[in-house]
Order: structure tokens, then C-alpha cells, then sequence
């Protein structure tokens, strides 16, 4: 194995990984800031995915369709959260798993109503469908660099929002202690109606713009589902840096295992779990250590 | 992970009981059995997903056979037909169940499905114990005609190991001699690696790395970085629907397409050719069946399954034709008596299937003993480059009848 070979997978890893915490950094929000598991959050990928699909073919251009896309999640957020959602809060997480789980059958089999069950390609905009040698024999896509970018530049975003704003702030506060910003007249329910609606809107740009590289197809949401639990968990509950570190170091594992141990490449993503929560049984920031 | 897991083993238990709800209130609408000689129907269960992502799979399966019924006069055997259906879900923890409500309380004559190999293993080992005549048309798991086959299980698909078998000599006959192997690490992936390293390695082909992907990933970047730093003659790869556009892609954007080649068995293409684009373009893979082979029982079938539904057949719907034809020759043999069994099976043993694939027999363990072609893509088309293996026959490992 020689340095070129490790680098190169080194950012395989670190490029799966960005994109996990894109996915993962959705969930994150709802799990820890309003306490809700929505497993529901797969499907949200995978509609966002499918718009992508659609769009894509009307419009023609990928970016068209994102900027159709991005308010289409944001009022299906809205739209969930209001009918659904809201009834949650004051549940316990069995009923909130029910809930949610049963929208993951409703959005399958709209799904397979309205898209059907074949497999779809979105095509990489033109700009960006080259590749970039980096050996004699492979080369890099650039839609993955650029894919890569844009997850950093989202996760910067979301960094400074929740650390450095007003409704960050609020978005922290209403983590640590909901009735106490009530009681303080911050209207929460409308500060968790925005918390959702972002959280779903992340996941379905996730889908959007991982389309061209992960190929539309039924079932999607629910194989990154589990992975991104597990992103959040290891990251901490509700910490977003916690989701970025946790989302390279699944990203890296992967890969790593996959080359170097490809007996037990299917768990050394959940031993590193293990392992982490072994040493950290918050997550690398959960509540209780910094909470960003 | 707590979370996540408390949710699916619920999830597990909802599926469970929405299916049980189902099937009861199914059953209860359904006639008794009257036995007026040769007047009374028939009973044709099918266990083949009507919902999910297979369900144009099981669609096109059940509508093949019913044309095949219906190229038959209706009849089998001189008594008129009655499908039972019911939906697998392609979910192996129903199959059991499901298996158990058409044999016992709907009382069919023939259980036809699954698609899902999972499925299949429950279904078989139940059809053993109950002697209930079975036809696989789609689940490809070894097994079925391997360690589980019986007398009363017949399969009018493949095995796993058949599709990539022929690739080998396809490849030797070329020169090619490094392979690297890259598989969904589960069952069907590996059975398909397993019969291409048979027709491969006995003749002087070298494996240099077998990389398995673990099911159902879709993530392939360190395998394409590893098979670049290789430099094989040829990558054999087994990925099938979301899995196989996405790989085929990757490999396209990776720049491996025109350095390295790339082989598979026919899922690799197989209605997902539109999918995967002009990244599929020149893939060659080999399978019992292609859309474009030009024989005179393919054009036929083609043209009467698109006037019946109104859309192209595919592998499936040949698979589905195969099976009726199948239960055709079996009743017939046996006068409409499903009693009769012996002549039955004798029949269904030897009748050559007038298949739109070409005509192929049942090996001894009840699989297809079938032509393979080598098929390359072109223009989006699985076109037939040439027959690459003659009445291939299942190698049936672990079966005692």
C-alpha cells in the first residue's frame, strides 16, 4: 500500500463522511432540540432525492431543481409538523416511533405510487461532471469534491447559527429547558415548528444533491436511517459539531475497514460506536459537556 | 443506537401484525372446496410481492402466467383455474406464515413464487414437510434446488450460480486472467461469485482479490480506489437494482470504464440500463434470457404478453410464462387429477418448456438445464452478442431426492 493509495481513500472517507453528516445533521436538530425520534427522517432524504429526479427532468438542470426543491421540503416540513408532529411533544418516544414509522410506510407507498419501483439516474450538471486524474488508472469525480464543499459550507452555516445568532440561542435554550424559555415569552412551538421544518428541509437537500452520485431508488431513506443514528449518537445528541466529527469518523471507519479488515468491514462502523460510547456514554458532546 | 434499534424490532412486529389481519380477513370471504369431478377449479396460490419495490416484478410474473393459462384454453387438465393471491411483500418473516395460510387454510393445488430468496428458503422447507406442489419462478438462492430440494419444489428460474458461470470461459476465451471479484457480501452475492470462480479458476484464471461490499451498501469509492490500484484484466461484480445503477456509475466517474472491464452477471443491466445511461454503454454480462433474442418463441411471447397488458415482457414475465407452461404439463399429464401425482411430476421432470428464452428440461434437482447468452449494452439495449454456454446445469450441491 503505498501513500498515494492511503490518501486517496482517506478521502473516499472523509467525503462519505461529509455527506452522512449532512443527512445526520437534520436528525440531530429534531432528536436533541425537541426530543423527537423521527425515523421518519429517511424518507425526507429519499423525497428530497426524488424531487431532485423530477425536477431535474422538467427543468433540466440539477440547481433549478434544488431551488424548487429546497421550499417544497421546507412546506412539507411545516405541513408534517403541524398535522403530526405537534401531537409529540408532550408523548412519550414509543408513540413518537409509531408515528413516525408509520409515516415511513405512507411516504413508501406514495412513493411507489407516484414514481414507481425501477431505479433512477439524475445526471451530474455539466459543469461539474468531470474528473480529475489522480493516478494512472483512477480518477476523482468532481461532483464529489464539490458535493464535499458544499456539506463544509453547510456545516459551517450551521455552526455560526446556533452558536453566534439570536434564534441559535433560542434553539440552545429551548434544548436545555423548554418551560423555562417559555416562561421567559420565547414562543416555542413556533421555534420548533422552524427547528422541524429546517430539520427536514437538511435531510431533503441531503437527497438532493447526493442524487447524481447515489441514484434514486425505493428504499433509500431507510438504509442511511440507521447510519445516521448512529452519526447522532456518537456525536452527542442534538450537537451539530458533535455530528460533523461523528460523521468523519464513520466515514473514516468505513473506508478503513473495507481496506484493511474487509473480514468485519459490516461492524467496524458499530465498534467504533461501541467503542466511543464505551468511553463516552454521551457521545463525543452530549449534554452535560459543551453543548454546540 | 438504542433508539433506532427499539424501533425496527417494532417495526418487525407491526409488519407481522398487519399481515396476520390481512390474511385472516381475507380467508374468510373465500368458498369452500367442492369436488365435482373434473369441474371443480383448480387452486393456483402465488406468494409474489403486490406491494413494495418488487412489485412490478410480481406483476409481470402473475400476468405471464396467466397468459400461458390462457394460450392453454383456460384449463388445466380440463378444470377450469382459480388464483388465489397473496402478497409476500418480498418480507422473508412473513413467509412462513403465509406459506402455511395457502397450503392449509386456502387449500391451493400449487403454490407459485416467491421472488425474494429469503422468502423462498422459509417457503421451501414448509412445502417439504407438506408435499405441496410448488413452482419458483424468480428466487435464485442455491439452496432451493440444493439442500432443500423435493420431489414436489420445481423452479423455472435459475440458480444463483448459473447467471456469472458462463463470464468465465466468456473471459478466458479472451485471454483475460486476472479477475478481481466485487460482491454484495450476502447470500445470491456470493453464490454468483462462487459459480464464476467455477467456470473460471479450474481453467487457469487467477482471482487476485475478491472485495465484498456489505449488503445492501451502496457506498463503493474504497473498492473503485482499491481495483484502480490493482489493475486487473477484468472486474466480475454482482449488484443488483439501486445498488447496480449506482455502481455502474461510480465506476463510469471513476475513469475505470475504458481501462479496466467490467462483467457481471445480467442483473448488472437488467432494467436499469435508462438509469445508469451512457455509463452502461459496452457492459457485457450473460444470463438465461435478453429482450432482444431473436428466436421465433420470444417473438411470439413478446408480442401477445404487449397486446394482453400493454407493455414489454421482460426476464421476469419469461420466468412467469415458464412457470404456467410448467403447471400446464404437469395437469395435463395428469388428466386434471392433482391427485395423480406421480405422473404429475414425471411430467414436469421431462416435458421440454417450449420457453421464449429456447427450450431447456429440468436437471435432476428440478432447475432449468438452459442456454446462457453473453449480452453487451448498446444504445441502452442488452443486445445478444452470442449463446456463451449450452444447457448450463446447476452443479445441485447438498441435494438428495
Amino acid at each position: 500500500m503505498d501513500w498515494l493509495f492511503l490518501l486517496i481513500q482517506t478521502m473516499n472517507g472523509i467525503q462519505y463522511g461529509l455527506l452522512l453528516f449532512l443527512i445526520a445533521s437534520g436528525l440531530t436538530l429534531v432528536f436533541g432540540i425537541m426530543g423527537i425520534i423521527n425515523l421518519a427522517h429517511g424518507s425526507f432524504y429519499m423525497i428530497g432525492a426524488y424531487l431532485a429526479f423530477s425536477f431535474t427532468q422538467m427543468t433540466g438542470s440539477l440547481l433549478w431543481a434544488i431551488v424548487l426543491g429546497i421550499p417544497a421540503t421546507l412546506v412539507l416540513g411545516v405541513v408534517i409538523e403541524r398535522f403530526f408532529i405537534v401531537h409529540l411533544y408532550h408523548r412519550d418516544h414509543l408513540q413518537q416511533v409509531l408515528l413516525t414509522f408509520g409515516l415511513i410506510l405512507i411516504f413508501n407507498e406514495l412513493q411507489l405510487v407516484i414514481w414507481g419501483g425501477d431505479p433512477n439516474g439524475v445526471p451530474v450538471p455539466e459543469i461539474l461532471a468531470g474528473s480529475i486524474p489522480v493516478s494512472e488508472t483512477l480518477s476523482y469525480p468532481v461532483y464529489r469534491l464539490f458535493l464535499s464543499a458544499v456539506c463544509l459550507v453547510l456545516a459551517g452555516i450551521m455552526m455560526v447559527v446556533i452558536q453566534k445568532t439570536r434564534l441559535g440561542m433560542r434553539i440552545r435554550a429551548g434544548a436545555s429547558n423548554r418551560r423555562m424559555v417559555e416562561a421567559l415569552g420565547v414562543n416555542v412551538r413556533a421555534l420548533y415548528a422552524v427547528v422541524f421544518s429546517v430539520g427536514v428541509t437538511l435531510a431533503g437537500v441531503a437527497g438532493m444533491l447526493a442524487a447524481p452520485v447515489e441514484t434514486v431508488y425505493p428504499g433509500m431513506g431507510e438504509q442511511i436511517l440507521i447510519v445516521s443514528f448512529v452519526v447522532v449518537v456518537i456525536g452527542g445528541i442534538g450537537s451539530i459539531k458533535g455530528a460533523f466529527l461523528g460523521a468523519l469518523a464513520i466515514g473514516l471507519a468505513d473506508v478503513y475497514g473495507q481496506v484493511y479488515l474487509p473480514e468485519i468491514a459490516s461492524v467496524a462502523v458499530y465498534a467504533l460506536m461501541a467503542a466511543i460510547l464505551l468511553w463516552r456514554p454521551e457521545g463525543l458532546f452530549g449534554r452535560g459537556a459543551e453543548n454546540g | 443506537m438504542a433508539n433506532s434499534t427499539s424501533g425496527y424490532s417494532r417495526r418487525r412486529a407491526l409488519a407481522l401484525m398487519g399481515a396476520g389481519a390481512g390474511v385472516a380477513a381475507a380467508s374468510t370471504a373465500l368458498p369452500t372446496r367442492f369436488a365435482i369431478g373434473g369441474q371443480a377449479k383448480v387452486r393456483i396460490g402465488t406468494l409474489l410481492p403486490y406491494s413494495g419495490t418488487y412489485t412490478r416484478l410480481g406483476q409481470a410474473i402473475t400476468n405471464a402466467m396467466e397468459l400461458a393459462f390462457d394460450q392453454g384454453g383456460g384449463k388445466l387438465g380440463g378444470r377450469p383455474i382459480e388464483l388465489v393471491k397473496v402478497d409476500s411483500e418480498a418480507k422473508p418473516p412473513k413467509a412462513a406464515e403465509l406459506t402455511n395460510k395457502l397450503i392449509n387454510q386456502e387449500k391451493v393445488d400449487f403454490v407459485v413464487g416467491p421472488v425474494h430468496s429469503g422468502v423462498a428458503m422459509a417457503m421451501a422447507k414448509i412445502a417439504r414437510e407438506e408435499n405441496t406442489m410448488v413452482v419458483v419462478p424468480n428466487a435464485g438462492a442455491n439452496q432451493v434446488t440444493g439442500p432443500f430440494c423435493s420431489p414436489n419444489i420445481f423452479r423455472t428460474s435459475f440458480s444463483n450460480w448459473q447467471p456469472g458461470h458462463p463470464m468465465g470461459k466468456v473471459l478466458l476465451d479472451e485471454g483475460k486472467k486476472n479477475v478481481v471479484l466485487c460482491y454484495w457480501g450476502y447470500g445470491a452475492g456470493k453464490q454468483s461469485a462462487q459459480g464464476f470462480k467455477d467456470g473460471f479458476v479450474p481453467h487457469g484464471g487467477k482471482i487476485i482479490k475478491e472485495i465484498a461490499v456489505p449488503f445492501p451498501k451502496v457506498e463503493f469509492q474504497a473498492a473503485l480506489t482499491e481495483i484502480a490500484s490493482i489493475k486487473p484484466d477484468a472486474v466480475y461484480v454482482f449488484f443488483a437494482g439501486g445498488g447496480a445503477v449506482k455502481f455502474v456509475k461510480d465506476w463510469a466517474a471513476a475513469g475505470l470504464k475504458d481501462k479496466i472491464e467490467l462483467v457481471g452477471p445480467g442483473f448488472l443491466t437488467e432494467g436499469v440500463t435508462k438509469a445508469q445511461g451512457a455509463a452502461a454503454e459496452g457492459i457485457r454480462t450473460t444470463l438465461h434470457y435478453a429482450d432482444t433474442l431473436d428466436i421465433p418463441a420470444n417473438r411470439a411471447f413478446r408480442a401477445a404478453y404487449k397486446q394482453a397488458f400493454g407493455k414489454e415482457a421482460d426476464v421476469y414475465a419469461v420466468q412467469g410464462f415458464d412457470a404456467g407452461l410448467l403447471i400446464r404439463a404437469g395437469m395435463d399429464a395428469a388428466g386434471g387429477d392433482t391427485g395423480a401425482r406421480a405422473a404429475m411430476i414425471k411430467a414436469m421432470e421431462t416435458t421440454a418448456i417450449p420457453s421464449p428464452r429456447g427450450q431447456w428440461t429440468m436437471s435432476a434437482a428440478h432447475n432449468p438445464v438452459q442456454n446462457f447468452y453473453l449480452r453487451q449494452v448498446r444504445n441502452g439495449v442488452n443486445e445478444v452478442v452470442k449463446l456463451a454456454m449450452e444447457n448450463l446445469s446447476d452443479p445441485a450441491k447438498g441435494c438428495r431426492m
